[in-house]
């Protein structure tokens, strides 16, 4: 047993489940991290030597425990040790701790320790890259690559973030089954966050940002084992796999988007499509609408299609209806119009964007999605105005691209 | 006499793997599944998905369906289907019509499949 990538994803795998427990038993962050830290060190020595133990996570928490305890006592003048009932099983043995973990409580562990990264002080962009050192273990060198600034820009970050999380009052009980709730839905969303950091990249830095969606579905898998019946966890993890499984067919040689419609389907993952679909039909079964699931039943209807012509378009619509029911807002409706002019004709898609003009009347998409009804309609001159305007709110050069090509059409 | 072989291991592990790690796994099962197909030994051969697709049938007055893997560890696995379905739902009806007055049965779709030799 001498294969240190084995112990590497061991220890990858371990980290979020043994650095949560650790922070329950000592409820200070920076010594919970440390004591990972010495787990790992040791498990690099011991584990060739030994082969690995049957459950990683609870060798860690182990070790690192004790390891911790042990530091402490040393130096003891100075530091308080935690409080007695704290440390009070420190003579468990690993069997028994293993025992403990099967209880449900450490399924609250790692949702606090996602929890306390999602401080609603601290900026979306650090909230993630503090998640992404401390539950999942990237180095700072590999979250600065991923964010396209230096090391040191990056450690500074995450150094204030932990210093926000350290400041920041943290219940240990066990949470109700509201502020459960209410922990589960900012932590999907900050997973979700995560994602989109990876998936809305596009040009040279792309390719870097590849791991981001990776790690956001690792998460989003970790969290719906440990939640096995929430089915926005089973929408947000669907969600995830059915967007990333499109990640071949989405930039072309250039880095450049490729939209939907133009994508090579035969270059989607089927592997990662499948897993997607059974969680959409697993989530749709409890009958608990919500946003995730919603946003994951769209992105399934279009991976069932084998070509774009095939699309079930009625379906878009009626899931955009009650989409829309749950969470109001225009550029819902705009995406619905698109779905409507599929089913009912332009004319009716074009009446829904009526109301829209102002609330979106700076929004690109708005103008795009006019300017193609109006040409549909043969409303050339009308149409020419909506293109130009979508043109002067596109924030990409493939935006602009896209638009300029229907433009071209319209005037051949 | 035919053998079943069971793989077990931590899930949340081989999510971790890189994919150099899956890559040689997954050629040394080939490897060996290769010889054994060669000499006309191998039945079916599949790759579960992850737990997280699973849903749990057990045994109650009515069968009682329940989201994620079989959990208990007091009962043993005894057996398993493979069954074609069209969809999940399809897949837990044939759990329901299968289950008995005791015990659940688990449903996991399969990720990979290689059907192997018909073994008489």
């Amino acid at each position: 047993m001498t294969d240190v990538a084995w112990i590497g994803a061991a220890l990858t795998a371990a980290r979020p489940q043994a650095v949560a427990a650790l922070l329950r038993y000592f409820r200070n962050l920076d010594v919970a991290e440390e004591a990972f830290q010495e787990a790992c060190l040791r498990a690099l020595k011991t584990w060739p030597v030994n082969g690995p133990p049957r459950d990683p996570a609870a060798w860690c928490i182990f070790v690192g425990r004790n390891s911790a305890l042990d530091e402490m006592r040393r130096r003891n003048k100075h530091d308080s040790l935690p409080e007695d009932d704290v440390i009070a099983d420190s003579e468990d043995n690993e069997s028994a701790m293993v025992e403990r973990l099967d209880s449900s409580a450490y399924q609250d562990d790692v949702l606090r320790l996602l929890f306390i990264c999602c401080q609603p002080e601290l900026p979306a962009t650090q909230q993630i890259a503090v998640a992404l050192r401390i539950v999942s273990g990237l180095s700072v060198q590999e979250i600065a690559s991923a964010f396209l600034v230096s090391e040191a820009a990056m450690a500074q970050r995450i150094t204030r973030a932990k210093r926000v999380m350290t400041q920041s009052a943290v219940a240990f009980e066990t949470p109700g089954p509201a502020e459960r709730a209410e922990r589960l839905s900012t932590v999907a969303a900050m997973i979700y966050l995560l994602f989109n950091e990876g998936y809305s990249a596009s040009g040279g830095e792309a390719h870097v940002r590849v791991p981001l969606c990776e790690e956001a579905i690792r998460l989003g898998r970790l969290l719906l084992r440990l939640f096995p019946s929430e089915s926005e966890i089973m929408g947000l993890t669907a969600l995830m796999l059915l967007q990333h499984a499109r990640a071949a067919a989405r930039l072309d040689e250039n880095n450049n988007i490729v939209l939907l419609d133009d994508q090579d389907r035969s270059k989607w993952d089927r592997g990662l499509i499948a897993e997607g679909l059974v969680l959409v039909e697993k989530a749709q079964r409890q009958g608990i609408p919500g946003t995730y699931q919603l946003q994951a039943a769209l992105a399934a209807v279009h991976a069932r299609a084998a070509t774009p012509a095939d699309t079930n378009w009625a379906q878009i619509d009626q899931i955009y209806a009650v989409l829309e029911a749950l969470q109001p807002s225009p550029v819902i409706t705009l995406n619905r119009a698109v779905a409507v002019s599929k089913v009912r004709g332009a004319a009716a898609a074009l009446e829904l964007l009526e109301p829209l003009a102002e609330p979106l009347g700076s929004y690109f998409h708005y103008f795009g999605v006019k300017g193609a009804l109006l040409k549909e309609l043969g409303r050339s001159n009308e149409a020419r105005e909506a293109f130009n305007k979508a043109i002067s709110l596109a924030r990409t050069a493939a935006e602009a691209a896209h638009i300029r090509m229907n433009l071209d059409k319209l005037n051949s | 006499m035919f053998y079943c072989i069971l793989c077990y291991n931590l899930e949340s592990e081989l999510q971790a793997w890189s994919r150099e790690k899956e890559a040689t796994v997954m050629a040394r099962s080939e490897a060996v599944a290769h010889a054994l197909a060669s000499q006309g030994r191998l039945g079916p051969v599949g790759r579960l998905m992850p737990t997280t697709t699973a849903m749990t049938v057990r045994a109650s007055r009515e069968p009682v369906v329940l989201d994620g893997p079989f959990a208990e560890t007091k009962e043993q696995l005894l057996g398993f289907y493979l069954v074609d379905c069209p969809s999940l739902e399809a897949a837990i009806d044939v759990a329901r019509s299968l289950v008995g007055d005791t015990g659940a049965l688990e449903v996991r779709p399969l990720a990979r499949f290689y059907p192997g030799i018909g073994l008489q």
